[in-house]
């Protein structure tokens, strides 16, 4: 049983392994085998996921057997593997959801290049959402980071260079400032490792002139983290970026990369920091504000968008605000509410990044809305697949949206302030209904009539089906059966800190 | 406040190096003098790390005259960051001339509200 312990570490050496003879292979013999090492990548954290529920506790391996101050280590509880594996749901079905695209839009020679920044990007995010070092954290968000660039850029049309380098340069911003307070934080505690900074910021948490010092650095810090995973007021880059990215691209990237962020900055905040000292500092208030204004301006935005992948971006921007906005609430059933989001999300948003460009192929290339009357009734299967993502958007129950929007109502009642309730009760009304308007008219355009009225019976490889019908059950499955996503989220989230 | 400054002059330098890389790195229109921008932000960074990690006084963990009290040396660690910080630097700078590159080649010029300008009036659907 104790060599399950050893997976974690196999699933980050699979997916860099995979990446370099990627490079070697062709195209199509890539593809094959990425989608081969992801499904093994999938059995083996869910042994992880089987093995942690079963003993009750989270494991910590320690690489080349270095005992805590010095070595580095890896650390899988229940959180960890139940996001992982969602993640890697999602990334399998977005390849091969969006795999003709990549045929499309790449240069044949370079289709296994793309496949190799896949698979490294599947290593980095296995990486941070693994890792116990703060500093291994950092390394891995910046192949992250440049990985990421890499899937924006194999598009070469010059909208997607000028968006690539637009969100490179909020990227290094963000990265520059996650690096000092990685730094400021190393100066305060002496120690990269988690659990043992933890350990001496809970020591030197009473003195007060420290604990603004631990402050500062985690503001820093955040303040990067915000920029990378594009919280209100730093998500003006989303809709370029996701807009006029191959498919797989955007919704690889608006699904996990900017949804790994916000993990790592919420195991920073569990397990550095200490979430009982971190409750005592102002950040979360300033979080809270944030998310909620995130929430509706991006809904806002989303309303005036003429072009259907910019109003999926802006609502992405929505939708991280929804994330920050859980954190911002505080208590066991904050952090569940924003946990689950991020699995919520992320199986939606990749649907609705997957089908719209199938839309606009049956609307004479064009993802202007205007084009777009009638798409789904000369092309029904992908139209039904956006209609179940967009119901799950708004919030219809028996889908995933509706329940994390019934969480975050729950943890705001919870949250012990009358003030907090009523602003976070507001703030869920009014984008619910910026959500249906904006999401109801895009389905009831896509359904009616247009001037075009060939029924082009396009026909998808079953492979696109399959990929979409996955990712709809796993909607289905968050929304129906929530509550064993969420009781495995509380039972993470203890073994967490 | 003023005392502590000057008694920690290298640290207070690389966070104001810092500060300038970073006002750069958001501001600048040129894109090659953003990423001078973004170099000179991580070094900011590189030199708060060595001279965090630095202790006037000790010399480099190696081992020559037999001495094995851990007090006679500085901690390793930081210097590892600092290098590791800048193969991480060199590539990030490396992709990002590259863009540089085939944004010159497509608009013909490095200034960036130009090309805003230029991206406008292009018509790309999908």
């Amino acid at each position: 049983m104790n060599f399950i312990t050893n997976f974690p570490l196999f699933t980050i050496v699979l997916s860099l392994f995979s990446g370099v003879l990627c490079t070697m292979l062709s195209g199509k013999t890539a593809r094959r085998y990425t989608v081969i090492y992801e499904c093994v990548l999938i059995a083996l954290v869910s042994c992880v996921l089987y093995y942690t529920v079963r003993t009750g506790e989270s494991f910590t391996y320690v690489m080349g057997e270095f005992p805590a101050p010095w070595g580095n280590e890896i650390r899988a509880g229940i959180l960890e593997s139940l996001l992982a594996l969602i993640f890697l749901i999602v990334m399998i079905c977005s390849v091969l959801g969006g795999s003709r695209f990549i045929d499309l839009d790449l240069d044949f020679s370079k289709v296994n290049l793309y496949y190799t920044l896949i698979n490294l990007m599947t290593a980095a995010i296995m990486a941070i959402l693994w890792t116990n070092d703060i500093f291994t954290g950092y390394v891995f968000l910046e192949i992250l980071t440049l990985t990421s660039c890499g899937v924006l850029i194999v598009r070469e049309i010059g909208r997607t260079t000028l968006a690539a380098i637009r969100y490179m340069i909020m990227n290094l911003l963000g990265s520059g400032l996650f690096l000092l307070g990685v730094v400021l934080l190393y100066d305060i505690t002496g120690n990269l490792l988690m659990i043992p900074m933890q350990e001496t910021i809970a020591r030197i948490s009473g003195d007060h002139r420290t604990l603004l010092a631990v402050t500062m650095a985690l503001g820093v810090l955040t303040i990067g983290l915000a920029i990378k995973s594009g919280l209100f007021p730093f998500h003006f880059w989303m809709p370029d970026t996701y807009g006029y990215a191959t498919p797989t691209s955007g919704s690889v990237l608006s699904s996990l990369v900017s949804k790994c962020y916000i993990f790592l900055l919420f195991k920073i905040y569990y397990r550095v920091v200490g979430i009982g000292v971190f409750e005592k500092l102002p950040i979360a208030n300033i979080l809270l504000v944030l998310g909620m204004c995130g929430i509706v301006l991006g809904s806002v935005s989303a309303l005036h968008a003429e072009h259907i992948n910019r109003m999926i971006a802006f609502s992405s921007a929505a939708q991280i605000g929804y994330i920050f906005m859980g954190i911002g609430i505080g208590g066991t059933a904050g952090y569940t509410a924003a946990i689950f989001h991020i699995l919520a999300h992320s199986v939606t948003k990749s649907l609705l990044f997957l089908t719209t460009p199938r839309l606009a192929e049956a609307s004479g290339n064009s993802l202007l809305f205007k084009k777009l009357q009638g798409s789904g009734l000369r092309d029904p299967s992908t139209g039904f697949f956006f209609g179940a993502a967009g119901f799950s958007m708004i919030g219809i129950p028996i889908f995933a949206g509706f329940s994390s929007k019934l969480l975050f109502a729950s943890a705001a009642v919870g949250s012990g302030s009358r003030y907090k309730m009523v602003l976070i009760m507001i703030v869920l009304a009014v984008s619910s209904v910026l959500n249906a308007l904006y999401f109801i008219r895009t389905l009831i355009r896509i359904f009616s009539e247009g001037e075009d009225k060939r029924r082009t019976t396009v026909k998808h490889g079953a492979l696109y089906a399959v990929s979409m019908s996955t990712l709809i059950a796993v909607n289905l499955a968050l929304g129906l059966f929530s509550w064993v996503f969420t009781g495995l989220i509380e039972k993470g989230l203890q073994m967490f800190g | 406040m003023l005392a502590n400054l000057l008694a920690n002059y290298e640290e207070a330098v690389a966070v104001i190096l810092f500060g300038i890389g970073f006002t750069m790195l958001l501001f600048q229109n040129n894109l090659f003098k953003k990423l001078i921008g973004l170099n000179i932000m991580d070094t900011g960074t590189f030199l708060f790390l060595a001279s965090m990690g630095y202790i006037r006084g000790r010399k480099a963990p190696i081992i020559t005259d037999g001495v094995t009290d851990a007090a006679a040396y500085i901690n390793p660690v930081p210097a590892g960051l600092v290098l590791t910080g800048i193969v991480v630097s060199v590539s990030v700078t490396a992709i990002m001339l590259s863009l540089t590159v085939r944004l010159y080649r497509r608009y013909h010029t490095l200034q960036l509200d130009e090309i805003y300008e230029m991206s406008k009036h292009q018509t790309e659907d999908r």
